[in-house]
């Protein structure tokens, strides 16, 4: 360190209490333990090959609310949701270890006679760059709901209601029929939230939905983001630490395959227990 | 100033630049020029001879040993017959080979083995494949020489372009897009039927249009499994006045195809039978030329439903 820089002062995210207004009220309010959760690592582990990405994790992921997985590049947040929809599976020499248990049924996503189909017809996925078919805006929304057999003669108004959702709908109630390329990336995004939300998955994975958007479309999705609180479980991926701070109601800080420190958001930002989160928070490293 | 003397090497530089790209365009302008003009000279040299033998009388007679009363009809039949027998076999079992082992074979020492073998494949030469199916399709499987024999033949000749090009055409897709398909619960099926063919039939398309063209103007496989080249008869009509209609007795008829009547002709002394090999080759040309309209055409269509 040379010494003429003064030392960054440790604080908290100002983000996170300017923009205090837009959280739920009874965001303050989360336990330190997870009362009622949708999703529980139990000693999860995962390999590429002989490479260990995934250090035995345990955290539960709360019912229908917003959790946020943050840490440095290439700690593992990516390769973990992925887990929870079998993503793996469509490549080679992969391994996973432990359980990752969805509840209330009981289900192990991870084992290996779970089917991956089921558990991606169940748990819906927003990767980082919108990808939209090359179709027209409505069959994007419709190719899962055809999936899921609905009847013709509803798709429309699934579609629709999809589109509500992801508030969208406005925007392209009169050109349905138009090429989905045609829309703006933001918009593009919204589109994938609405196709995957459409046909009413049980959690919604976020892989970083942001970071390709300007902040105009990223305000969007993350009031989309608050809007899904309450009906569906949500686990977003985030660089973004103020983003996280603003979304999310529970935090996972990881570094290097490990979950470091979890907890209520508030707490991981304003308290942290770990020096390392701490470190993060406040932008000291990472 | 040094400024100055800065700029002057830049604009020094830029200028050799350029210079350069100039001479590389006109050398590229004179080698496509002298590759056109070639077509172009062997069009007119075939149109000079042949253009004004083209007539009803030409495209509707048997072949025969008066120039002035032969024709063409058994020979475009039988390469129309043939080219059908050819894509029924070389496209649907080209495609499914491209996508089992694009999509589902595993990435493992043996695929890698195929994948060599397949671009070996596509570059043996043709009469080899003539001799395969002399043996296979004719001494071992007894189908003669048939339409069917030569059809499976050509058939089996093009097959490894079309599997390459099935397998481009799919590599070409973003992962991102087969990953938005897998995620919402599509099986690999699901994913091949309503992503990945769609997305890639224009260029499936256009790997089948080159196969095709091949197999239309292929000769030596079939002199090789004995295709006759006096052909005085139709095969049997595939449609048929009684039940069932439908009669597949074609495929087992005896035939002759567009190049090897050609052949036959250009190997008289005759002048006249030059004439009508010339006009034979005019024939072949459209033949070829119509077949590709058709498969863009096909091709514009599917790339029409698919908006990037």
């Amino acid at each position: 360190m040379s010494g003429a820089l003064p030392e960054p002062v440790a604080r908290p995210m100002p983000s996170l209490l300017e923009r205090g207004a837009a959280r739920p009220p009874d965001a303050l309010t989360h336990p330190d333990e997870v009362a009622d959760p949708k999703v529980t690592a139990e000693g999860l582990s995962f390999s590429f090959g002989s490479h260990r990405v995934l250090k035995n994790l345990h955290m539960p992921i709360a019912r229908n609310l917003v959790t946020a997985l943050i840490g440095p590049s290439g700690c593992g947040k990516t390769t973990f949701l992925r887990c929870f929809n079998r993503m793996h599976d469509l490549y080679p020499d992969i391994r996973y270890e432990g359980r990752l248990v969805l509840h209330p049924d009981g289900r192990n996503i991870i084992a290996p006679e779970v089917h991956p189909v089921e558990m991606r017809m169940r748990i819906g996925m927003v990767f980082q760059k919108p990808n939209p078919y090359p179709k027209s805006i409505f069959d994007n929304v419709a190719f899962g709901l055809r999936l899921h057999g609905v009847p013709a003669g509803e798709l429309k108004d699934r579609v629709e209601e999809a589109l509500q959702r992801a508030a969208l709908w406005k925007e392209v109630k009169d050109r349905l029929r138009d090429p989905a390329y045609g829309l703006s990336g933001g918009q593009q995004q919204r589109l994938c939230i609405a196709r995957a939300l459409a046909t009413d998955p049980e959690v919604l994975l976020l892989d970083e939905p942001t970071s390709a958007l300007d902040p105009v479309a990223t305000a969007k999705v993350e009031e989309l983001i608050h809007s899904l609180r309450g009906r569906t479980t949500v686990v977003i991926v985030t660089h973004n630490m103020q983003q996280a701070a603003r979304v999310s109601d529970y935090t996972a800080f990881m570094y290097l395959g490990e979950i470091i420190e979890f907890g209520p958001t508030e707490r991981i930002f304003l308290n942290p227990r770990q020096q390392m989160t701490n470190d993060y928070v406040t932008g000291r490293f990472g | 100033m040094s400024a100055d003397s800065k700029t002057d090497r830049i604009q020094r530089i830029i200028a050799r630049r350029r210079r350069h790209d100039r001479i590389f365009s006109m050398i590229g302008l004179l080698l496509l020029l002298m590759c056109l003009g070639t077509l172009v000279a062997l069009l007119a040299d075939l149109a000079i001879d042949g253009l004004a033998r083209i007539n009803k009388q030409f495209l509707t007679s048997f072949p025969s040993r008066f120039p002035a009363r032969a024709g063409i009809l058994s020979a475009w039949v039988g390469t129309l017959l043939v080219i059908l027998v050819t894509a029924c076999t070389a496209i649907p079992l080209g495609l499914a080979a491209g996508i089992y082992l694009e999509e589902y074979s595993a990435r493992n020492r043996v695929a890698r083995i195929l994948e060599i073998n397949l671009h070996n494949l596509a570059g043996v030469p043709s009469i080899i494949y003539g001799l395969l199916a002399l043996g296979l399709f004719v001494y071992v499987f007894q189908f003669g020489r048939s339409i069917l024999t030569a059809g499976l033949t050509l058939g089996i000749l093009i097959l490894p372009i079309v599997i390459v090009a099935t397998r481009e055409s799919l590599r070409a897709i973003p992962l991102a897009i087969r990953e938005a398909s897998y995620a919402l619960g599509a099986t690999k099926w699901q994913t091949v039927r309503h992503h990945l063919l769609p997305y890639s039939m224009g260029g499936i398309f256009t790997g089948i249009i080159i196969a095709i063209s091949r197999a239309i103007g292929e000769t030596a496989p079939l002199v090789t499994i004995g295709a006759l080249t006096f052909i005085a008869f139709l095969p049997p009509s595939p449609v048929q006045p009684q039940p069932p209609f439908v009669s597949l007795e074609w495929l087992k008829s005896d035939f002759t195809v567009l190049p090897i009547q050609m052949f036959n002709w250009v190997s008289r002394p005759q002048r006249e039978f030059h004439i009508n090999a010339a006009a034979t080759g005019l024939v072949l040309i459209a033949v070829t030329l119509l077949l590709n309209t058709a498969a863009v055409a096909l091709r514009y269509r599917a790339r029409k439903r698919v908006r990037w």
